[in-house]
């Protein structure tokens, strides 16, 4: 187990380097600088041009220019934003945890309805079940995300007043972050009303987040079970005389999860590259939102630092899910 | 929809038995903006974006002079008034008395405002040496881009009430830059004690202000809090609470607002006006903007160097179309270069026809019978001033081409588009400016001056006859005389016709109908002082 983590941890190394650098080459591709972003229709006069140039360090060679990035981000620094001049792990920090608040609970919304209606179709295949809960999750998938969580405002919402428009939490509630994770906050700040309300904000962001998600792992566990069930070992577990609901849930399923695992881990990457408009739409204080808006004004800082910690996230929760492989199927952990 | 919060409130399965902080007294009034983003920090002087303004300058600072609110007068702010000697190089400012600063819990005021406030808050972006300047970044591109390094020669304090600013030459408009948010006057003993504590970087992230509202809580890209300050020198604001819910799409913040969410939001999309208007609980101001949108012609590239091109050119577009296709019916026509708003417009001027048979005739005179063939460089992004330069060239490039100019529509991407419009490349194109201190000069010599040739001057536009009365302007703080000097400036510039003025936008701001007194900022932004709200 230990050499599997070893031997997995040793292909990080790589994919680091190959993020700083696609990162720092593909920002600096970008036309136009922070310097110009910011100056607008007003200008800046040459001479003051080159004095930010010099201060931002872009006098210098780009190849200098990375390096000295590395080597910061070797040292745990990954430089202060150009627009807000504050740290970007500060601001990083500051904001991961509603992004990561949002994500798990989209994903969770994403397996407890996906798999059951993965389940649900490949028992029922062919029938109007099947075919119900397989267009439900097509559609799904179709969906664009910010139209669709427009639309879950609108009804939800505006119309119907069930759920609060946007936000994390009601303004009218006053709670200093302190782990940063609302729901915890809000529990911990002992405030009657402001769990609920944290919870109430949550419920559209997160449909709309784990929608495209939830459809694929649906899509994902039909198949992948319907392929399980035509195997021998379930008709001999039938044959024995196992109720159905044995042999689907302890027989079958068990087996049929190792590709939805695989799914569900790649569906990490979605899921941030989903929370940049969810949170936009939602008004979620994440991080999707403040890459997005550092893009817009050139903050090569923050889109380095953020870029980077999300691939350092996406490598980790892919990490994790190799490993959960070795815990549902012991075979793999003895491959080399 | 009868009830407000209280609905949206137990909809959302809250009781309202939540005000803020300590339960405060139960008639507490709370205004919330749904505003479009986070400030880039809270000291006004850093930073250049009107978002960081409203979250910073137009609540929690004041300057020494001020905009009366809704309009571009200059008004006494933290000075009562002030001397301009005889030549027009010394300003002499009478500083108000018993002003008081915020109260946070990392400051605890020990005097009210004075002299060495105004000292410290221009030192520190004037003096390269001065301990504060390169603290937070240290660029302080307003205080630049207004050229006042140039300008000021020297900053001086005569007693505990009485700061002198002497200039380098006389200039009129500097007094209306006092009035800028850049010029937001900040504690001088706050700014010490940070020193001291090693923490200097707090006086730009933990405000400390005369203004009517101090800052409570800032939680980045979710909320920002104010407590209404009970000892404002203009007296306590009429609402306790302000605070910015940030949500930044602008549709949202529409839904927000019909669900009572929110009280104020700026920036409407357009396509939610007519819904807006409809809106019995919501009231749709609306406000010509501080801003002009033109198509400039490069004066110095034949054929544009010739003023009858120019003007054919000018009387071919049909600029109606324009305000109804691209501005959606929110603009309305332009034919100075300053928008009506600001003072000194001339009102006389009489705007170049749609004509596009006068056009082609005077184009024949011209010695182009046959028209030619030119550019129309299009902004790639959307301004205030212009929602849609491309849509906006094809009109133009279709009304041209019935006087027989074929013009080619160019574009680049913003920077670039800028970089290059600058160094003159183009033979015609888009742009627009919106106004920093509401005073003409602002927009006559920063766009149509001799020295600003090669920078936001991209018509390369340099007349004797209209520098010289933008420079005698410049150099008499009279007003009357000001006003006439520039009226006569507006008439030559229609003479010459640099640029076919297309319009100025008009403003939207959807309010519940709750709120009572808001007005509309010419300057873009949004003061809540004076704002109440109906029970």
């Amino acid at each position: 187990m230990l050499g599997f983590l070893l031997r997995r941890l040793g292909d990080v190394i790589p994919t680091f380097f190959g993020v700083t650098i696609l990162v720092f080459l593909m920002i600096h591709l970008i036309p136009s600088d922070p310097i110009q972003m910011m100056a607008g229709e007003r200008g800046v006069d040459p001479a003051r041009y080159a004095e930010l140039q010099k201060e931002f360090g872009f006098d210098k060679p780009l190849v200098v220019q990375y390096f000295n990035y590395l080597g910061g981000v070797l040292q745990g620094d990954l430089g202060k934003s150009f627009v807000t001049k504050r740290p970007v792990i500060e601001e990083f920090t500051t904001l991961f945890p509603a992004t990561i608040e949002l994500s798990v609970m989209g994903i969770l919304f994403a397996i407890i309805i996906g798999l059951p209606l993965g389940v649900i179709a490949a028992i029922n295949r062919g029938k109007w079940l099947d075919h119900l809960t397989m267009s439900l999750s097509l559609t799904g998938y179709s969906m664009p995300i910010f139209w669709w969580a427009l639309l879950l405002i609108m009804f939800f919402s505006t119309t119907l007043g069930w759920t609060p428009v946007s936000g994390r939490l009601s303004v009218f509630y006053y709670i200093e972050p302190t782990t940063g994770f609302m729901l915890i906050d809000t529990l911990l700040s002992g405030e009657k009303g402001a769990f609920t309300s944290a919870l109430s904000h949550l419920i559209l962001p997160t449909i709309a987040l784990g929608t495209i998600p939830m459809a694929v792992i649906a899509r994902m566990t039909r198949s992948s079970m319907l392929e399980v069930l035509g195997e021998e070992y379930i008709r001999v577990a039938r044959a024995k005389g196992l109720t159905p609901m044995r042999v689907i849930m302890v027989h079958a399923l068990r087996n049929a999860l190792i590709p939805v695992i695989t799914v569900i881990g790649l569906q990490v990457g979605v899921l941030f590259a989903g929370a940049i408009l969810t949170e936009t739409i939602f008004s979620w204080p994440g991080i999707g939102k403040w890459i997005v808006e550092a893009l817009n004004r050139r903050d090569y800082p923050t889109i380095q630092g953020g870029i980077l910690m999300i691939a350092f996230v996406v490598m980790g929760v892919n990490l994790f899910v190799d490993l959960m492989y070795g815990v549902i199927n012991p075979r793999i952990r003895h491959k080399r | 929809m009868k009830a407000n919060f209280v609905k949206a409130a137990i909809g959302a399965g809250l009781l309202a038995a939540t005000a803020l902080a300590a339960p405060t007294a139960a008639s507490a009034k709370t205004l919330v903006y749904c505003s479009e983003g986070s400030p880039e920090g809270f000291n006004p002087s850093l930073y250049t974006a009107g978002t960081t303004f409203d979250a910073s300058s137009r609540q929690v600072f004041n300057r020494l002079v001020q905009f009366k609110r809704g309009t571009t007068t200059i008004v006494p702010g933290l000075a009562t008034s002030w001397d301009v000697s005889a030549d027009g190089q010394e300003y002499t400012f009478n500083l108000r008395k018993g002003v008081k600063f915020h109260t946070t819990d990392a400051f605890t005021p020990t005097r009210d405002f004075n002299a060495d406030d105004v000292i410290f808050t221009f030192m520190r972006q004037f003096d390269k040496n001065h301990p504060y300047h390169g603290v937070s970044g240290g660029s302080y591109e307003y205080f630049n881009g207004m050229s006042m390094p140039d300008l000021i020669k020297d900053i001086v304090k005569v007693d505990d009430y009485t700061v002198k600013f002497v200039l380098n030459r006389p200039e009129a408009p500097f007094i209306a830059n006092m009035a800028m948010d850049f010029a937001s006057v900040l504690s001088a003993e706050y700014a010490d004690k940070m020193m001291e504590a090693g923490t200097p970087e707090n006086v730009d992230l933990n405000p400390v202000g005369t203004g009517p509202f101090q800052l409570v809580q800032y939680q980045k890209d979710a909320v920002i809090r104010y407590k209404a300050f009970p000892e404002y020198w203009e007296g306590k604001a009429a609402i306790d609470n302000l605070i910015f819910a940030i949500t930044p799409d602008s549709t949202v913040r529409y839904q927000k607002l019909k669900a009572g969410e929110c009280h104020v939001m700026p920036y409407p999309n357009p396509a939610d006006l007519t819904a807006m208007d409809a809106d019995e609980d919501v009231n749709l101001l609306s406000q010509e903007g501080l801003n002009v949108g033109y198509l400039g012609y490069n004066t110095e590239k034949e054929p544009f160097t010739d003023v009858k091109v120019r003007k054919a050119l000018t009387m071919a577009i049909n600029k109606d179309a324009i305000i109804e296709g691209v501005y959606q019916g929110a603009g309305a026509p332009a034919k100075n270069p300053i928008p009506p708003t600001i003072w000194s417009y001339n009102n006389d001027t009489v705007d170049d026809p749609y004509d596009p048979e006068a056009a082609k005739a005077l184009l024949a005179e011209a010695g182009y019978p046959d028209g030619f063939k030119t550019d129309i460089w299009a902004m790639p992004v959307q301004r205030p001033y212009n929602p849609n330069a491309r849509r906006m060239a094809e009109l133009i490039q279709a009304d041209w081409a019935k006087i027989g100019v074929q013009a080619e529509i160019v574009s680049y991407e913003w920077g670039e588009y800028l970089e290059r419009t600058k160094n003159g490349e183009q033979g015609t194109f888009m742009l627009g400016w919106t106004g920093d201190n509401g005073d003409p000069d602002n927009f006559l010599a920063v766009l149509l001056g001799c020295d600003a040739v090669g920078g936001s001057n991209r018509a390369r536009f340099c007349n004797d006859e209209f520098e010289q009365l933008i420079q005698q302007a410049k150099t008499t703080s009279d007003v009357l005389e000001r006003t006439r000097l520039y009226e006569e400036a507006q008439v030559v510039f229609k003479r010459e016709a640099p640029w076919a003025t297309i319009a100025h936008s008009i403003v939207f701001e959807p309010i519940r109908n709750e709120v009572v007194d808001y007005k509309i900022d010419p300057f873009g932004g949004h003061i809540f002082y004076g704002v109440d709200i109906k029970e």
